[in-house]
């Protein structure tokens, strides 16, 4: 079995995200640049299986400028067998990166697609879902937990509602929650080795997908801010401001 | 043209954030037609057709309708689409799984998880966890768009009469088959739509320290939130996780217990009108965006706090 896994290069999630004066974005130059988290948790999952015996191949792909190479070459650094990389510059919409990994699975035939549920830069959350649109795949989304089956998964997804199991044929998507796994660390030896292994580099043209963007941006800005608040010093104090002051409770 | 939206329901009673999707809908066209998709949900699509913002409602019944799986539900909304400009639905885990399927279907590329609604075209939504606001305009014919809930006010619920057509089911998609749901019930109020949440985190150490807050949430009829390290370490499930990748609240009160206040938390609660935060280290990002920090041992300060609450006269539902 083959798994293919989607990684995509974002602001790191613990820099302060800081809107650009002119309003056209926010700042990423000399900013920290890491794997979408949930992304780093769909390859560990396709390595734990790989490692389980139940796959022979995971293969990472990304989209992106030449530096989004970067997270290929982690999730090489982790356990993934070879990457892919589709240069492609600006800003690209879920739709036109679905389109672009239509093509790759189009070429590579994996059983299983993984990736996060959602990047942390958009917050688009489609990805996934229009990938297996496009497929007419069946889709598991917000997956916390994935027992690999004969040509089978079942899976259990995170619902507002709890927990909800369903049993997908493969070929099949995955998108991936924060709590599927504990992603691991590369060791210095593996990162040395993933140096090594293949990266294949294409464009998106190469792959006649157009990624123009259907969605025109107007503008960026900053929420409001919220006024500061003041501290109380004690809880009767807490009590009688909710009360009397916020009229709260 | 005019606006499909497609209701969410558990196939008796619309949810409840449906009223908030057609307010949003109602804002882009009036003529909001509603689609509910289920199995026996006829009891749904009455609700539906008393929302007086409502001018038809379209229901479609099958069998495999019963589970909502995407894999099933968007093949009859492509379907319907030919006559809408619009095609709108929560930004909740339901509409999420679903939207992009119908967006992709119809090379469209989906405007995810608005806020405000500017024009027909132009919206306003979070990105980066809601440290940005970004206005976009969508350049295709036909626009598929989630609704953060929380952004706008619920719907009438009563009054309306809109009648209801029935459209014809599509075939079952055989490769998916829904196993189980585990849904936690409780009395107390949704997450999503409470007056007041009292939210838990790390600092609450163990899941039975939750009592703590369980019993505060008793006293002030609130629901109970998380943060996602409390819910990774297993105090508490899935459901309460508020923040980026969990629920997004808007309560009139929110009171953050042994919360740290990561950006990603931030992202889920900082629109509440009220924030309480109580954490023992003074300086705890949540306290940048609290109205009221108390500084102080969560351990001591709840069972204050319960008995301050015990000796007020009359607590507001």
């Amino acid at each position: 079995m083959k798994i293919l896994v989607a990684v995509k290069r974002v602001i790191d999630y613990n820099v302060q995200i800081r809107v650009k004066e002119d309003g056209t974005g926010v700042v990423t130059d000399n900013v920290k640049m890491s794997t979408n988290p949930p992304d780093d948790n769909a390859i560990e999952e396709a390595v734990k299986i790989k490692e389980s015996g139940k796959a022979t191949e995971v293969i990472a792909v990304t989209i992106g400028e030449e530096k989004a190479q970067e997270t290929v070459r982690k999730a090489l650094a982790v356990g993934a067998d070879r990457g892919i990389h589709i240069k492609a510059e600006g800003v690209i919409e879920p739709l036109a990166v679905s389109k672009i990994l239509q093509k790759v699975v189009d070429k590579e035939k994996p059983d299983l697609v993984f990736m996060g549920k959602q990047a942390i830069d958009d917050d688009c959350n489609q990805t996934g879902q229009m990938l297996s649109s496009l497929l007419d795949w069946p889709q598991a989304t917000f997956a916390s937990k994935i027992d690999v089956k004969d040509g089978k998964l079942e899976v259990v997804r995170e619902i507002d509602e709890g927990l909800e199991t369903i049993e997908i044929n493969t070929p099949a998507i995955v998108t991936c929650d924060l709590r599927l796994n504990e992603p691991r660390y590369a060791s210095l030896p593996n990162i040395m080795k993933a140096k090594k292994k293949p990266i294949e580099q294409m464009s998106a043209s190469d792959l006649g997908v157009d990624i123009a963007p259907k969605i025109e941006q107007i503008k960026v800005e900053e929420p409001p801010k919220r006024k500061a608040g003041i501290k109380v010093s004690s809880v009767a104090e807490l009590v009688q401001k909710l009360k009397n002051e916020a009229k709260v409770i | 043209m005019s606006v499909l939206l497609i209701a969410e329901h558990n196939n008796k009673e619309l949810k409840s954030f449906t009223l908030n999707a057609v307010t949003a809908a109602s804002q882009i066209d009036s003529d909001v037609h509603a689609l509910v998709i289920g199995n026996n949900c006829g009891d749904a699509a009455k609700a539906a057709s008393e929302l007086p913002l409502v001018k038809k409602v379209i229901t479609v019944e099958a069998a495999h309708y019963e589970n909502f799986l995407a894999e099933n539900f968007a093949p009859v909304v492509t379907k319907l689409a030919d006559n809408y400009s619009h095609i709108v639905c929560s930004a909740n885990t339901f509409g999420k799984n679903l939207m992009p399927r119908i967006a992709a279907k119809l090379d469209t590329s989906q405007v995810s998880d608005i806020i405000k609604v500017e024009s027909q075209d132009t919206f306003v939504r979070p990105i980066y966890a809601g440290n940005a606001f970004a206005t976009v305009k969508s350049t295709d014919a036909k626009k598929c768009i989630t609704i953060r809930p929380t952004s706008f006010d619920p719907c009438e619920s009563s009054g309306g009469s809109a009648p209801i057509e029935t459209a014809e089911a599509g075939e079952e998609f055989s490769l998916t088959k829904f196993v189980k749901r585990e849904e936690i019930k409780s009395d107390r109020p949704e997450l999503g739509t409470a007056r007041i949440v009292v939210s838990g985190g790390r600092g609450m150490q163990s899941g039975d320290n939750f009592k703590l807050i369980t019993s505060i949430a008793d006293k002030l009829n609130a629901a109970i939130g998380a943060s996602r390290a409390a819910v990774d370490a297993g105090y508490i499930s899935n459901d309460h996780q508020v923040g980026q990748t969990g629920k997004v609240v808007v309560p009139d009160l929110y009171i953050a217990v042994g919360i740290s206040g990561a950006i990603q938390h931030l992202a889920g609660m900082k629109e509440s009108k009220v924030i309480v935060a109580i954490n023992k280290d003074g300086e705890a990002p949540i306290f940048s965006v609290a109205d009221y920090g108390l500084e102080a041992d969560l351990f001591e300060a709840l069972p204050q706090f319960l008995e301050e609450l015990n000796k007020l006269n009359t607590i507001q539902k």
